[in-house]
């Protein structure tokens, strides 16, 4: 009992991280569905809904609103920044690109991360901004059973909530509504969903919205747990390895790809960090992405990679 | 008018397949290599205009030519192979932290064989994570130098044996003795940067136009198709990874013991690899000239950004000129891929073209 609390605690703080990697790798296979763009820049959009959020929120504050009508308002404007990031990645990047090769569409993407990076922090500043939506305090569970218990941080909770909610609201989104049908249509096959007369211009607003407002959630937990600051964009690129390993196309790969991830990275610092000098959270995910990579080239839940001339 | 090929007769195959078959373009490069060589350390030794300034060695024409070289390097692999990398950054900090421990534990090691070794070195890894790329491509092969980005990072801050157990993790170049001449001035750096940046440009322009050059835009045009047609991927694409991790590898000797003299572990980090990135998709990807063009722009940029605000009497703080930098790149960047997606280069071609026909509109 005596290693087995430990490992417990780090496990489930693992995981519960791995929630936060999930939630901006949602946001990528969203848009890797519906147009398979790898979107390099989901990073840079966690990032400016964190800042559109966190500086408007105290804007507001500062004027003397109370504190639920700021938030709904800070979420709201956030929402709309994101709705024109989609409309403006839709309008001038993508939509200009259609049909160009993957690698195009991809460096596309770091153009677009670098407009998006550049644009947030001209308008709205670049310093850390604390954000404080969510309690940050820890509970100590099965106290009685280990000894000291399980600390476990209520924001990590609700992370795992809000990504639970996102999953099931992503899920009702994609199979009840007409316009999830429509995405799904336009997933499967670009020109057969053009020809039934699908916009092709408006589900890919919709994706990029849908995956802006993913984004605008992780950074409503990232910027409590970090403040609202420039590294998001380096976390957030911890969600490619996360993507391989659960696959490009896979929602639930997503999830699950994260909390590997999460909980591995964890795991492998408390354990085999002391043997080769510590901090290998930096790179462990990455190299067991490559080596997933290796064995499995489509990741776990991915759809088989065929290829024709 | 005058640049035209008119009454220039090909008469043996070497001036069939020279590099440039124009006797005008020949001129200009003579002339450019002349007024580089000669020149520029003329106009330093005798102090006219601007450089008399150490600072326009030092903190522009010495990193702009390091930059280039490495450009160079990651072009081979993204530009003429197809293999796309975020890890540029990592081999040039490999090459740059091999040949600081070369020249560190081989007692009475050459400082130009260090460097060289480095680059050796820088290119055995690019084998070793070329590897993947057997089986993964595209977007995967990304990730997979994204990989080699942050394992290095984490190797050159964590490994003291790397930084010989500098408790800083700062560690200082070697004296820059090439074979009894010291290179103390920044003039000095100059060259020897120059002389690099010009051997390794010619032997690379002269890669791709042989036989490995044409396997290697074979894959990237489509690289089963050119499985068919009996060229070996294996071969090919590691080549292209050894290659180019050599040249990047040099490239970093360099930025780490000509240009910087003292490093830390942050100057080889995943900024350093997109900067690089950008260079090449600014500049021209699959194209040598268009490697130094992009390193031109993504050097000159951002002094230009600071420069003429404040000519206007307009002050900019450090941090928008740096974010106003992200944009412009970035713009620029979706820009060149909508409309002209082989960047500078062919812009520059399609300029020359013109001039072929000038005055006459067709």
């Amino acid at each position: 009992m005596d290693t087995l609390g430990p490992f417990l605690e780090i496990l489930i703080g693992g995981l519960l991280s791995g929630v936060l990697y999930s939630l901006v790798a949602l946001g990528f296979v969203l848009i890797f569905k519906a147009s398979s763009v790898f979107n390099f820049a989901q990073g840079a959009m966690v990032l400016l809904a964190g800042l559109a959020l966190v500086r408007s929120l105290d804007l507001l504050i500062g004027y003397g609103f109370p504190v639920w009508a700021a938030v709904v308002l800070a979420l709201v404007f956030a929402g709309g920044v994101m709705a024109l990031t989609a409309y403006f990645a839709e309008r001038f990047v993508l939509g200009p690109l259609v049909n160009q090769d993957s690698l195009t569409l991809f460096m596309a993407t770091i153009g677009l991360a670098f407009i998006l990076l550049g644009a947030g922090q001209i308008i709205f500043g670049s310093d850390v901004y604390p954000l404080a939506l969510y309690p940050t305090d820890a509970w100590i569970l099965l106290e009685s059973v280990f000894p000291g218990g399980i600390l476990v941080n209520k924001l990590d909770i609700w992370g795992g909530v809000i990504a639970g909610l996102l999953v099931a609201g992503l899920a009702i989104f994609f199979q009840r509504t007409k316009i999830g049908r429509a995405l799904r249509a336009v997933a499967d096959d670009h020109s057969a969903a053009q020809s039934v007369g699908i916009s092709i211009d408006w589900i890919w607003f919709v994706v990029w919205l849908a995956s802006g407002l993913v984004a605008l959630a992780a950074a409503t937990v990232w910027g409590t747990k970090l403040g609202v600051q420039f590294s998001i964009v380096f976390l957030a690129l911890k969600a490619f390895p996360v993507l391989i390993i659960g696959g490009f196309t896979s929602v639930p790969g997503a999830i699950v790809g994260g909390l590997l991830i999460g909980a591995g990275e964890k795991l492998a610092e408390a354990y085999l960090g002391p043997f080769i000098g510590g901090g290998i959270e930096y790179w462990f995910a990455y190299v067991v992405a490559l080596l997933v990579l290796l064995v499995r080239p489509q990741g776990l839940f991915g759809e088989r990679i065929i290829e024709r001339i | 008018m005058f640049y035209r090929e008119a009454g220039q007769f090909k008469t043996s195959y070497a001036a069939d397949m020279a590099v440039f078959p124009l006797r005008q373009d020949r001129m200009v490069v003579y002339l450019f290599l002349l007024f580089a060589f000669i020149g520029m350390p003329l106009l330093a030794r005798f102090n006219i205009g601007v450089f008399g300034q150490d600072y326009i060695f030092n903190g522009i024409l010495i990193p702009l030519l390091i930059l280039s070289l490495a450009a160079i390097g990651l072009n081979i692999l993204t530009g003429y192979c197809g293999q796309i990398s975020l890890g540029a950054g990592a081999f040039m900090g490999i090459g740059a932290y091999a040949a600081y421990n070369i020249s560190l534990r081989v007692p009475g090691m050459p400082l130009l064989f260090s460097i060289l070794l480095g680059g050796g070195v820088s290119a055995l890894v690019g084998i070793l994570f070329g590897i993947p790329s057997l089986r993964i491509k595209g977007l995967y092969l990304a990730v997979a130098t994204l990989a080699a980005q942050f394992f290095f990072d984490w190797v050159f801050i964590r490994v003291g044996w790397v930084t010989n157990y500098s408790s800083s993790g700062s560690v200082n170049a070697p004296q820059l003795n090439f074979f009894g001449w010291v290179a103390e001035r920044p003039i000095d750096r100059y060259l020897v940067c120059l002389l690099f940046v010009t051997i390794f440009a010619i032997l690379a322009k002269n890669l791709v136009r042989g036989n490995l050059g044409r396997q290697w835009m074979a894959i990237r045009d489509m690289d089963i198709a050119a499985e068919i047609m009996g060229i070996r991927p294996l071969y090919a694409k590691l080549t292209a990874f050894a290659i180019s991790s050599f040249i990047i590898g040099v490239a970093g000797a360099l930025w780490a013991f000509v240009h910087l003299g003292s490093w830390e572990p942050l100057a080889f980090d995943i900024d350093k690899s997109t900067q690089i990135l950008f260079m090449i998709i600014i500049g021209g990807l699959g194209s040598i000239l268009g490697s130094f063009l992009g390193a031109i722009f993504i050097l000159v940029l951002p002094i230009m950004i600071d420069l003429v605000p404040s000519a206007f009497g307009v002050q900019v703080s450090v941090q928008t000129v740096t974010n106003l930098n992200f944009v412009i790149v970035g713009a620029l960047i979706c820009a060149l891929l909508i409309y002209e997606p082989r960047g500078f280069a062919r812009l520059w071609g399609i300029a020359k073209e013109k001039l072929r026909l000038w005055p006459y509109p067709y």
